[in-house]
C-alpha cells in the first residue's frame, strides 16, 4: 500500500492515462543522447573513477570501488601453498556456476574433457536466475541477424568489438534452440512460433521469454542437466587465485572452502572464468539487482594473472529498480514491464522519455527528471523515484495480461499490498550490470594461454551499454564456445610446472608502488552487510 | 526526511534481538550480526536459497517463507533451515519417452502421496503443489508445467512432505519433458538456423562490419522500428 500522501500524484497518473495512450514521445537523436548521458549518467561523474596504477591496464580508469580490488592484496600466501600437490586434477576447471559456467561445463564435457565446476554459493546461485525479461535472437521472418547486429552496436555506442557481436547474433537462434532441446519452455503461440517482445533499443520484437522467470527457467534446466551428466561440482568454494606454470600458461586455481576456510588446490589444463558481475560492490553507493556473490572476483583473478580488461569504466544502471517499499529497494522491475507497454511518468503524470530507449538513456532521463526538474516523488524512506505506469499494460493488451506475463512482479508487490495491475510502481535506477570485463576472442580465449572467460565477467560484446536480452544470450553463445575451445586446448597443451610466482611478483609490484598497505584484500568474495555495533569487537575464531 | 523506524523484538535461534520495523528476515539477521554464507542467493525472491521456517512466541504453529522477501514481525522466532539432500532422478532426456508414464518410472514414490496438502500450505510462491503432484501421478505433464512454472526450487515442500517426496524435482522433470517433446516446435526458428548455416546473412553482416563509423551511425538512426505492440492499438 502506498502512503496516503502519494495518492494525489497517483490520481494524476490515472487521469492522464487516456491522453498518454495515444501519445508517443520521439526517439532522441545521437546528439541529444550524448548530451543527456554526459550530464546525468553516473558513468560520467569523473570523481567516481580512478586510474589504475599497477597491472596490464595501468592508466585506464575504473570506478574506485573496483580499482581498489583490482589493485588489492592477494588472499593467498604463495609460500604456504604447494601448487604442485593438487587436491583435484582435471582437464578443464570452470569457475562460476551461473549460466555461462554451466553452458561451458556441458560443452567441455561433451568434447571429452574431465570437468570440475567450482562456485561461490550453491550451483545456480547467480545473476542468471534473476533474469526476468528474456533472451534475444533474431529468428522472426521480418528480422535478421544483421538487424540484431546493428541494434547491438548502436546500443553499445558503436564501440563494441565487431567480431564478438557478429558471433553473438549469428549463434543466437541456435542457442535458443539448444536450450529448448534441453527442455527450456519458451513462451509460444499455440502453433509453436515464439511469442516475442521488443525491448529498449531493439528494432524488432526478438525477446524470447519464459513468463518473467526466464533466467530461472534457463538456470534450473542447465543445473539439472549438469547433475544428469554427473559433472563434478563444488559449492561454497570460491576461487581465490589462479595458478600459472613456468611457461606462463594457466595451470589451475586455489579455492577456499567458505565454511571451513581450508584451501583447495586444483590442477587444470585450462580454466574458464564465469564469475559474473559486480553489483555487490555498490558502485557510487547505488543499490543493486545482483545476487549476493556478484563482487567482480573473476576480474581480480584474471587481472593478477596478466589478463587484459576492457570497458571497465562503464556500468549499467537499470532504469527501473524498485524504490518502494524499502524491503525491495534496488530490486529489479523488469524491462518487460515497459516492453509490454508501461510508460514512465513524473509526479504530474507526464511522460519525459520514450520508454524503450536503450537503458543508459532512460536511466539518465530519470535522473534528470528527479534531480534537475524536481518532478520525482519522495518515499517515506527518503528515496526518490518516478512512476512506472504498469496498469497501462492491461489497458493496451487486455485484462489478464499482467498476471500472465509478469507473475513474479505481481507476486513481489502483492506481498506489500501493492497491486501492479491497478497501481503504478515507484522506480529509480539501480546498479545492474558490468558492461566491460575480461577481454576475449570469439572463442572466449584471453591473452593468458589456457585462460578462457565467458558471460558477464567479459567485455567487448556490449561496448559501453548492453541491450536487454543480450546478456543471457551471451552466456549460451560464449559459454558454449569457451567450453569447446577449452577442451580442445586442454588436449593439446604441453604442461609446465605449476607456480604462484605471479602472485609474488604482484605483491612486489604493489609494495614498490606503495599501494600494498592502502589496498584491501581481494577478491572480495562476499559483501559485508552486518551492522557493526560501536564499541563491540569481533573475535576471529 | 526519512522516518525513524520503530524497534521490535524478534528471536534468532532463541536469542532475543531488537531490530527496526520494516526489515526482511534476511536483513534482520544481518542487522543482528549474522554474516550469511548459506541461505542467501539472489536476495530478490528468485533463487530459493533463503527458505525459512518461523513461528511466534505466542503461536507455535510453523510458517514458511523466503527470508529475503518476508518482512519481520514482532515476536517472530527465526531459525535457518539446515541443508539436506533431496531425491533427484538421473536421466538422459534424449532417451526418455515423452509420456506421463515416464514420471512414475523415474519417481515411483509419487504414488505414496496421501493428499495431506502440507506442500501447498508450505509453498512460499503459493503454488498448488499437491494438485500438480496429482497431475503428475495422472501423467498430465502440461498441467504440471502450468501449475509449477513459478517454482524457485526452495525445497520447503520436500522438507515438509511426510512421505519424503520431492515435488520440485518431479515438476522440473515434467517441464523438461514438455519443453523438449510436447511443446510444438517453432518453424521460424528452424528456418532461421538453416538460413544462417547456408550463409544467407554473411554478406550483409560483413558489409555492416566494414562500414565507416559515420555510415554505421546513419544506418542505425535511420533503421525502421517495428511497433512494440503485436497489433496496432486503435
Ligand atoms: C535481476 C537481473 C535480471 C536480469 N535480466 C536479464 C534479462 O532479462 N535478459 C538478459 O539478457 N540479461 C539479464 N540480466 C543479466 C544476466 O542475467 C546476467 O548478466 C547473466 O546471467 C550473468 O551470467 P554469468 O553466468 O556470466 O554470471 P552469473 O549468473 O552471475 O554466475 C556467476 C557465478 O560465479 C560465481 N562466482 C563468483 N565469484 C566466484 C569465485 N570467486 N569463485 C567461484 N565462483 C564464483 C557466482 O556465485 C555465480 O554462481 C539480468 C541480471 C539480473 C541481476
Ligand atoms: S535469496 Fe534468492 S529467493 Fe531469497
Amino acid at each position: 500500500m502506498y502512503p496516503a500522501y502519494l495518492e494525489e500524484s497517483i490520481h494524476l497518473v490515472e487521469d492522464t492515462r487516456v491522453r498518454r495512450l495515444i501519445e508517443t514521445l520521439p526517439r532522441l537523436d545521437e546528439e541529444e543522447k550524448l548530451d543527456l548521458l554526459h550530464q546525468y549518467h553516473p558513468d560520467y561523474i569523473s570523481a567516481s573513477m580512478r586510474k589504475l596504477q599497477v597491472g596490464i591496464n595501468k592508466g585506464d580508469s575504473a570506478p574506485r570501488e573496483l580499482a581498489d580490488l583490482l589493485e588489492g592484496n592477494s588472499r593467498v600466501d604463495p609460500d604456504r601453498i604447494d601448487p604442485s600437490k593438487p587436491d583435484y586434477n582435471v582437464d578443464v576447471l570452470v569457475i562460476g556456476g551461473g549460466g555461462a559456467g554451466a553452458s561451458a561445463a556441458l560443452l567441455a564435457q561433451e568434447a571429452g574433457a574431465r570437468v570440475l565446476v567450482t562456485t561461490k554459493l550453491r550451483l545456480g546461485d547467480a545473476n542468471t536466475v534473476g533474469a526476468q525479461a528474456g533472451t534475444q535472437a533474431a529468428d522472426r521472418p521480418n528480422d535478421s541477424p544483421a538487424l540484431h547486429y546493428l541494434d547491438t552496436m548502436g546500443g553499445g555506442h558503436f564501440e563494441n568489438i565487431p567480431e564478438l557481436v557478429e558471433v553473438l547474433v549469428r549463434d543466437a537462434p541456435s542457442a535458443v534452440q539448444w536450450l529448448e532441446k534441453l527442455g527450456v519452455n519458451w513462451d509460444k503461440d499455440p502453433d509453436g512460433s515464439m511469442h516475442e517482445l521488443s525491448g529498449g533499443g531493439t528494432s524488432r520484437r526478438r525477446l524470447h521469454s519464459a513468463r518473467d522467470y526466464t533466467g530461472l527457467e534457463e538456470m534450473r534446466v542447465l543445473r539439472d542437466e549438469l547433475r544428469n551428466r554427473k559433472i563434478s561440482y563444488l559449492e561454497f568454494a570460491p576461487a581465490l587465485e589462479l595458478i600459472l606454470d613456468d611457461r606462463r600458461q594457466i595451470a589451475g586455481a586455489v579455492l577456499v572452502n567458505l565454511e571451513t576456510q581450508e584451501l583447495i588446490v586444483v590442477r587444470a589444463r585450462a580454466v574458464i572464468l564465469a564469475t559474473g558481475g559486480i553489483g555487490r560492490l555498490h558502485i557510487q553507493g547505488f543499490p543493486t539487482t545482483n545476487h549476493y556473490g556478484a563482487t567482480a572476483d573473476g576480474l581480480v583473478l584474471a587481472y593478477r594473472a596478466g589478463a587484459e580488461l576492457i570497458f571497465i569504466d562503464t556500468m549499467q544502471y537499470h532504469p527501473t529498480g524498485a524504490v518502494y517499499p524499502l524491503q525491495i529497494l534496488g530490486q529489479l522491475v523488469t524491462e518487460k514491464v515497459r516492453t509490454l507497454g508501461a510508460q514512465l511518468v513524473n509526479s504530474n503524470g507526464e511522460q519525459f522519455v520514450m520508454p524503450l530507449e536503450p537503458r543508459d538513456i532512460v536511466t539518465a532521463a530519470i535522473i534528470r527528471e528527479c534531480r534537475e526538474n524536481q518532478r520525482g516523488l519522495r518515499t517515506p524512506g527518503g528515496e526518490v523515484g518516478v512512476w512506472l505506469d504498469s496498469p497501462m499494460i492491461d489497458i493496451l493488451r487486455g485484462e489478464g495480461t499482467i498476471n500472465r506475463e509478469l507473475p513474479a512482479m505481481v507476486r513481489q508487490f502483492r506481498r506489500f499490498n501493492i497491486d501492479i495491475t491497478k497501481e503504478p510502481i515507484l522506480v529509480y535506477p539501480t546498479l545492474h550490470y558490468q558492461n566491460g570485463g575480461i577481454k576475449i576472442d570469439v572463442n572466449g580465449a584471453t591473452n593468458v594461454p589456457g585462460l578462457f572467460a565467458a558471460g558477464e565477467c567479459t567485455g567487448g560484446v556490449h561496448g559501453r551499454n548492453r541491450l536487454i536480452g543480450n546478456s543471457t544470450l551471451e552466456l549460451f553463445v560464449f559459454g558454449r564456445r569457451a567450453g569447446r575451445a577449452a577442451a580442445q586446448y586442454a588436449r593439446e597443451v604441453k604442461r609446465g610446472s605449476p607456480t604462484l610466482d605471479h602472485v609474488r611478483r604482484w605483491q612486489k609490484e604493489l609494495e614498490r608502488s606503495g599501494l600494498a598497505r592502502e589496498r584491501p584484500l581481494s577478491p572480495r568474495l562476499l559483501p559485508d552487510y552486518i551492522r557493526h555495533t560501536h564499541g563491540r569487537t569481533r573475535l576471529e575464531i | 526526511m526519512a522516518e525513524q523506524a520503530r524497534l521490535i523484538d524478534i528471536y534468532i535461534m532463541g536469542r532475543q534481538c531488537q531490530v527496526p520495523e520494516g526489515l526482511t528476515i534476511l536483513t534482520a539477521l544481518e542487522y543482528c550480526g549474522y554474516r550469511m554464507i548459506r541461505g542467501c542467493g539472489c536476495r530478490a525472491g528468485f533463487c530459493g536459497a533463503c527458505a525459512t521456517i518461523y513461528n511466534f512466541k505466542s503461536d507455535p504453529q510453523l510458517r514458511y517463507d523466503l527470508a529475503c522477501q518476508k518482512t519481520v514481525e514482532p515476536e517472530m522466532c527465526l531459525v535457518q533451515v539446515p541443508y539436506f539432500p533431496a531425491v533427484k532422478a538421473i536421466y538422459n532426456l534424449e532417451k526418455l519417452k515423452s509420456n506421463g508414464a515416464t514420471i512414475k518410472a523415474l519417481y515411483p514414490d509419487i504414488v505414496k502421496c496421501f493428499g495431506c496438502n502440507t506442500c501447498t500450505k508450505t509453498c512460499p510462491q503459493e503454488l498448488e503443489v499437491m494438485w500438480f503432484m496429482s497431475d503428475a501421478l495422472r501423467g498430465d505433464v502440461k498441467a504440471v508445467v502450468e501449475k509449477s512454472f513459478d517454482c524457485v526450487m526452495c525445497g520447503l515442500c520436500a522438507a515438509r512432505c511426510p512421505q519424503g517426496l520431492v515435488p520440485y524435482n518431479v515438476a522440473l522433470l515434467c517441464r523438461r519433458i514438455y519443453g523438449r517433446y510436447l511443446a510444438s516446435a517453432s518453424a521460424h526458428l528452424e528456418e532461421r538456423i538453416a538460413e544462417i548455416e547456408e550463409g544467407k546473412f554473411d554478406a550483409e553482416i560483413d558489409k555492416l562490419k566494414r562500414l565507416n563509423d559515420k555510415e554505421l551511425r546513419r544506418r542505425y538512426t535511420e533503421r525502421d522500428m517495428e511497433s512494440a505492440l503485436e497489433q496496432h492499438w486503435e
